[in-house]
């Protein structure tokens, strides 16, 4: 049982920020937030070493990475999906998600089995033209040929799980320009510029907001 | 086992420590009351546990929903489903149960969406004959809902006199924050199509109010908020009950009976402590239950005795009846308008900046179903989490799949082009749907669980097939796209599963006839005086508006009449 007394009751509930009471100036967001960010940095810890797999064989990895940076690869705005720790997410949430395992393996097979058909290597093993056509007949599920609906699946979930583990990364958040999660000591709403793409402005709402900013 | 007795003898016990409970503590200890409050959970300390301006990166799971429904930064310690926690359903039925297992329970991730009710939703049967009025007016009520909004704080505006929607009514609001670009494009098409669209009403602050800090507008409310700018229990209301010295907090407490004496009167709450599995008691001359509705009328049913055999406060059978929940339905839309906006900070306060109340008259406007609902909107570029655009290969402004550098820039091009709609509706409680406790099944602590029975009917589908239609309207007056399909008859238009929208009511109903309610129009048990219910449990109608403003607003109306009992040494 937890039977808090007053005293340590008052430091958790009320432990108030140092500046509660007055509206935030720019110098006090500007700090707390680099407080904030700090924090996280100091949490988020120090990797070491190189990764090892806590789901997937060496081979499965390998055929992951090699679909993740083909979906998500480099260009003039940043780097490819492997420079964004897509494999080692994908990895992470088949431990996470059990659920997810069997599209993963069996699509992994399902790939390497009909590679082999085609071109008598596993995907990871094609020539960069033999990977493309692959991906071309299963990136388009509207346009895919009914024999290949497993591996249509399969890339789905790989292409799914791709861009999550990327537009949630560092290099993905920063190559979307996303600019919030900050502090924002006054709200001013939407630039005009914004407003203008839209055709709407404040103009006609002023009466709801006199007091607003 | 052993059964430990603490000899001390509170004022009042009061169990819950969310919306209802946190009331009870700050009224009942400023008027001088020695309370005991029983929490099921630990404590959740905003600083420690909370994430607020987090980076999806931080975690490996990116925020995924593996162990909270709500995804890995909600502040919630709970979900639909408990390890060891179970309940059943009825023949037929499906329905979830959404329990917060944590100090202020399911306040610390709700929406904040904050909307008083109006003089219709207290006298419903007056005006269509279904369902029941409540016991007291929206003239009893409203000095409570003024309280709420000048001490916890809220912003919006004040319409009724210019949309002429006289059951919106107006309140004491803080400035409510400018729209969002996107927000004011679908106002524009909301007045096109004659839909009321005005400024939303949340309980986070836009101005400081009592040592809080206003918002800093990060859109992460359900994460938690470390400089208190949003309303939940721990952070608003137990701080004040604490200032008092006269609230004691029992953490890791779980609630199993009620106690009572020969007299009938409840003298205390036994519980077992979740630490030790230790059965325990606290004794009080008034118990309030402020557990959450299920929880609370669960905890009657299982107070069973020779003087009270159908469970305390039961002679009349309706604990555990008239149980509903709100209806829900969404439906998104690709706008095409919103591609290539320049890109800014659209994050603003944790949810909307507008919204639509409801704006139909069920008579006049000859609808195909009783009451109704409001719109609550979202899109915008917000933080990227887990599942970010999936299923872009259906995403109707896409190429239908693909992969490489295209697919890259077509997540770069679509990324925030989405608004939804989510409508937020009134159930019509009905006699097939209701609670009662199973007698096979118990959980971890030996209490019996309950069983929920569950059945919509065509006002419900009515509803959902009515939102359906509008969202459509929107979007496409927008110019845009539905996104999938939209749900038909054989889905019930989308209306979500009983419990989905976690607005249960009703299971302890209040009224002036005993023989058809539990409490009195002052939440008091007809059969038990010292005992009284201050969550959802009391209500005799749902609104379509969300339940917290009005929960809390009876809680205090319920506390303030407790505390007069008190002094006139009645109780």
């Amino acid at each position: 049982m937890d039977n808090f007394n007053r005293r340590k009751m008052l430091k958790v509930l009320g432990a108030a920020p140092a500046m509660a009471g007055i509206a935030w100036t720019e110098a006090e967001a500007q700090q707390a937030h680099q407080h904030a960010q700090q924090a996280r940095r100091s949490a988020a810890g120090a990797k070491a070493g190189p990764y090892k797999p806590k789901y997937f064989t060496a081979h499965e990895m390998a055929t992951v990475t090699a679909l993740a940076n083909l979906i998500i690869p480099k260009d003039e705005r940043s780097g490819d999906a492997s420079e964004a720790g897509v494999p080692e997410f994908i990895d992470f949430m088949m431990v996470d998600q059990p659920d997810r395992q069997l599209l993963m393996r069996g699509g992994i097979k399902w790939l390497d089995s009909e590679c082999r058909r085609q071109f008598a290597q596993p995907f990871v093993k094609g020539t960069a033209a033999q990977q493309a056509a692959i991906c071309d007949a299963l990136a388009y599920p509207a346009k895919a040929k009914p024999e290949h609906s497993h591996g249509v699946r399969f890339f789905a979930a790989v292409r799914d799980l791709t861009a999550t583990g990327f537009f949630t990364s560092k290099i993905g958040i920063a190559d979307l320009e996303y600019k919030g999660n900050t502090f924002v000591p006054t709200w001013t709403g939407a630039p005009k510029e914004a407003l203008d793409h839209l055709g709407v402005s404040y103009e006609p709402l002023k009466r709801w907001y006199t007091d607003s900013v | 086992m052993q059964v430990i007795r603490s000899p001390k003898v509170y004022d009042v016990v009061v169990v819950g420590s969310g919306a209802g409970g946190g009331i009870a503590a700050k009224v009942l200890t400023e008027a001088g009351a020695e309370v005991c409050m029983l929490e099921a959970g630990p404590v959740w300390d905003q600083a420690r546990d909370g994430k607020m301006l987090g980076w999806p990166y931080e975690s490996p799971r990116r925020g995924a929903p593996t162990e909270r429904p709500f995804g890995e930064f909600d502040a919630a310690w709970g979900g639909w489903e408990l390890p060891g926690e179970p309940y059943t359903a009825g023949k037929g039925s499906t329905f979830d149960w959404f329990r917060a297992r944590m100090l202020g329970g399911r306040t610390n991730h709700w929406g904040r969406i904050s909307l008083r009710w109006g003089p219709d939703d207290f006298r419903r049967k007056s005006l269509d004959g279904l369902g029941d009025d409540w016991p007291f007016t929206y003239d009893d009520i409203k000095p409570y809902y003024d309280k709420l909004d000048e001490f916890v704080g809220i912003f919006g505006s004040n319409h009724a006199a210019e949309t002429g929607l006289h059951n919106e009514p107006d309140g004491k609001f803080q400035p409510p924050p400018l729209p969002r670009a996107y927000e004011l494009y679908f106002k524009q098409a909301a007045d096109r199509l004659k839909i009321a669209c005005v400024p939303s009403r949340l309980s986070i602050l836009t101005r400081p109010l009592n040592g809080r800090a206003a918002c800093h507008y990060c859109a992460q409310c359900g994460r938690g908020c470390t400089t208190h700018s949003n309303f939940q229990s721990p952070t608003v209301l137990l701080p004040p009950a604490m200032k008092t010295g006269k609230l004691t907090i029992v953490t890791g407490a779980m609630a199993r009976e009620v106690l009572s004496n020969a007299e009938g009167k409840a003298t205390g709450i036994s519980y077992v402590d979740t630490t030790t599995g230790e059965e325990r008691t606290v004794q009080g001359r008034i118990v309030v239950l402020a557990a959450s509705a299920c929880e609370s009328a669960r905890l009657l049913l299982n107070s069973k005795s020779a003087r009270f055999p159908n469970g305390l406060a039961n002679g009349s059978g309706v604990v555990g009846k008239y149980l509903t929940d709100s209806t829900g339905a969404s439906l998104s839309g690709f706008i095409p308008k919103l591609v290539g906006m320049p890109n800014h900070n659209e994050d603003g306060t944790g949810g909307m900046h507008l919204y639509m109340p409801w704006w139909l008259n069920n008579v006049k406007d000859k609808l195909p179903f009783p009451r109704g609902y409001h719109i609550e909107p979202g899109g915008g570029r917000r933080m990227p989490g887990f599942g970010f655009m999936g299923g872009i290969d259906r995403h109707p402004g896409g190429s239908g799949g693909g992969y490489g550098k295209g697919l890259k820039d077509e997540y770069r091009r679509l990324w925030g082009a989405t608004i939804g709609f989510a409508g937020r509706g009134e159930m019509v409680a009905n006699d097939d749907t209701y609670m009662d406790i199973d007698p096979n099944v118990v959980d971890k602590w030996g209490i019996p669980v309950p069983r929920f029975h569950w059945k919509f009917g065509d006002a419900e589908r009515g509803q959902a097939k009515h939102m359906m239609e509008t969202f459509k309207a929107l979007i496409e007056e927008m110019g845009g796209t539905v996104l999938g399909k939209i749900p038909g008859p054989d889905e019930d238009y989308g209306l979500a599963a009983g419990g989905r929208i976690i607005h249960e009511a009703g299971v302890v109903r209040m009224g002036n006839d005993p023989n058809t309610s539990a409490l009195n129009a002052h939440c008091q048990a007809h059969e038990v005086k010292n005992l009284f219910v201050a969550d959802a449990g009391p209500f005799v109608s749902q609104a379509d508006k969300n339940l917290t403003w009005t929960i809390m607003a009876l809680a205090w109306r319920t506390c303030d009449y407790i505390a007069e009992q008190r002094k006139a040494l009645a109780i």
